[in-house]
């Protein structure tokens, strides 16, 4: 299926990140957004409210965090596309009913304006360390899909991305930023409608009465159920069977628990987005996501300048971790070196992965501004030596 | 030319980031160039120092942030006071005469200063005291075509408004092209 026209501000435009991820989102069909103000995030918030009158959306700013995810998760099971977005504090409210969109399957979309931290940290500044925070924040096991923009124009792709893995998967899905990109303002080029591919929901083909909202049996991703067709149907955070009814013991919750994970377990091939350049001869090889992908690219210049072989994998995708490939190249490399704007979170994956195989670097960062390019190319020298 | 570092300070609702946003747009989309702007700023609304960084270049522009500013724009003396220490040794810094207090800088910092507040309040409107800025500082600078700058202040400005700032904006141009003028003849 193809965007809708009216949705898509087609031509080239000056935005700042957060704008961009909001234009991306209603070119989605994202009809719902329910938010509380939070820098960095609000320009998104701003951009959907203005916006949303002129194409039948509904905005709500709601009492807090909390509301909100709770709000999205309503109007998802209510037929629409929904979304909101948020910064570190926000994020920790929103944790618990995050959970339950997990565990309710879901489809939505949150994006996290990562700011410095923990607490109130650094309301302006950027930061990338809630990236464990989003993939283990709520309690329980489970898997998710968090994407990280690099760029406006990216802010603006990912969104519809998200929109279309979320759909795909029925699952909500994070759109990990930062402030540094959602406050940059860059050219987004925003292609004509029809050149945008949207996924969109699986509803069931059963008769109400026959069908199940959680009908997992027959189905990969098992398709939801409309509402206002007369389908009577119970949803609940407990564990459940595929009625959607609690049941309280320990068979139902691995099959619950489990067959919800090993959805996206089975597809990381086709979740897993990773932009590779010069991997295939590297000595080392440099990770990054977000941000810090964009600000290595200096660094490594000026490496394969020096005559360092360097390749780099940038992450499009952070989570599911691309477990299988750094397995595969830690086994061919002499070190592998992650650039994240925390004091080590996704580079903990990749060591795991690495397995002692290769030399496993950090090159942190506690937020506040982007890495300086001279600090990732001194860590590139010394894993040369 | 490769890339060119700007910064503009002030403080907060003299339209600081707007001038920015201009100056990346007319870069960006009306020069085929590639330009980010990114902004500095405090949790306040309005009244404190704030800041917006243009970068412009003719390939991508990977860091993002300004390091050593070819060209600063001071709309207020807190902001001047604030950024003129990071100004390398050959620099342009543009300033509102009347509200800046300019301190000796080294023989190869040119600066060129302009009453924009009091241009744009005979223009009727003293919040045009930004777009005044930047019709001056296209001048003296010489970063962007007088064209591309034009365009960018027309489609960014509130909609019924477009005709004072381009006013605005030509009277800071022409002021800016006279000084250069007398400049270059006493050089």
């Amino acid at each position: 299926m193809k965007a809708k026209s009216e949705n898509v501000l087609t031509g080239a435009h000056y935005l700042d990140g957060n704008h961009a991820s909001a234009e991306g989102a209603i070119a989605a069909g994202c009809k719902f957004f329910a938010g509380y103000p939070i820098t960095p995030s609000t320009e998104i918030a701003e951009r959907v409210a203005r916006r949303f009158p002129l194409i039948g959306g509904v905005f709500i700013q709601m009492e807090d965090e909390l509301a909100s995810m709770a709000a999205i998760l309503g109007a998802a099971w209510g037929g629409r596309k929904s979304m909101s977005c948020t910064s570190g504090p926000g994020f920790s409210l929103m944790m618990e009913n995050f959970g339950l969109g997990i565990m309710l399957e879901t489809p939505c979309v949150l994006v996290n304006v990562q700011r410095g931290g923990p607490s109130t940290g650094l309301p302006t500044l950027p930061g990338q360390a809630d990236m464990m925070q989003a993939r283990w924040g709520s309690h329980g096991d489970y898997e998710i899909i968090a994407l990280a923009p690099d760029s406006p124009q990216e802010s603006f792709e990912l969104a519809i991305h998200a929109f279309n893995l979320s759909e795909k998967y029925r699952t909500p899905v994070l759109v990990m930023t930062d402030e540094c990109v959602g406050h940059m303002t860059e050219k987004v080029v925003i292609p004509p409608a029809e050149e945008i591919d949207l996924v969109e929901r699986l509803y069931t083909e059963k008769p109400p009465g026959e069908a199940q909202p959680f009908e997992w049996s027959n189905y990969d991703i098992p398709p939801m159920l409309p509402v206002g067709k007369g389908y009577k149907f119970h949803i609940t955070g407990l564990t459940h069977d595929e009625r959607g009814y609690p049941i309280i013991n320990a068979e139902a919750q691995d099959e619950n628990v489990r067959r919800v994970s090993d959805k996206i377990k089975r597809h990381t091939d086709d979740i897993i987005w990773l932009e590779e350049k010069d991997t295939d001869d590297a000595e080392i090889i440099m990770m990054a996501y977000g941000i810090s992908s964009r600000v290595m690219q200096p660094a490594i210049a000026r490496a394969k300048q020096d005559g360092i072989k360097v390749g780099q994998i940038k992450m499009v995708t952070v989570w599911p971790f691309p477990e299988k490939r750094v397995r595969e190249l830690a086994g061919k490399v002499k070190a592998l070196i992650m650039v994240e704007m925390n004091l080590g979170q996704v580079y903990y994956e990749m060591e795991r992965c690495a397995a002692g195989k290769c030399q496993t670097l950090l090159v942190d960062h506690a937020g506040g501004t982007v890495h300086n390019p001279e600090v990732i190319y001194n860590a590139i020298k010394e894993a040369a030596k | 030319m490769a890339t060119a570092e700007i910064r503009i300070t002030g403080f907060g609702g003299q339209g600081v980031v707007l001038c920015g946003y201009i100056i990346g747009k007319a870069a960006s989309i009306f020069n085929e160039q590639h330009a980010t702007l990114t902004q500095s700023f405090g949790p306040e609304a309005r009244g404190s120092a704030c800041s917006a960084q243009v970068v412009v270049s003719d390939s991508r522009v990977l860091y993002p942030y300004v390091t050593s500013p070819q060209v600063l724009v001071a709309m207020s003396n807190d902001g001047y006071q604030m950024h003129r220490k990071t100004m390398p040794d050959e620099s342009i810094i543009v300033y509102e005469k009347e509200l800046v207090k300019l301190e000796k800088h080294g023989p190869r910092v040119k600066t060129f200063g302009i009453p924009a507040t009091r241009i744009a309040e005979e223009l009727g409107r003293k919040i045009v005291l930004n777009i005044v800025m930047l019709g001056f500082f296209g001048a003296v600078a010489d970063v962007l075509p007088r064209e591309a700058l034009r365009k960018a202040v027309e489609s960014s400005v509130p909609s019924g408004t477009e005709e004072l700032n381009l006013k605005a904006f030509d009277r800071g141009y022409e002021y800016g092209l006279e000084l250069k003028e007398k400049a270059e003849l006493r050089a």
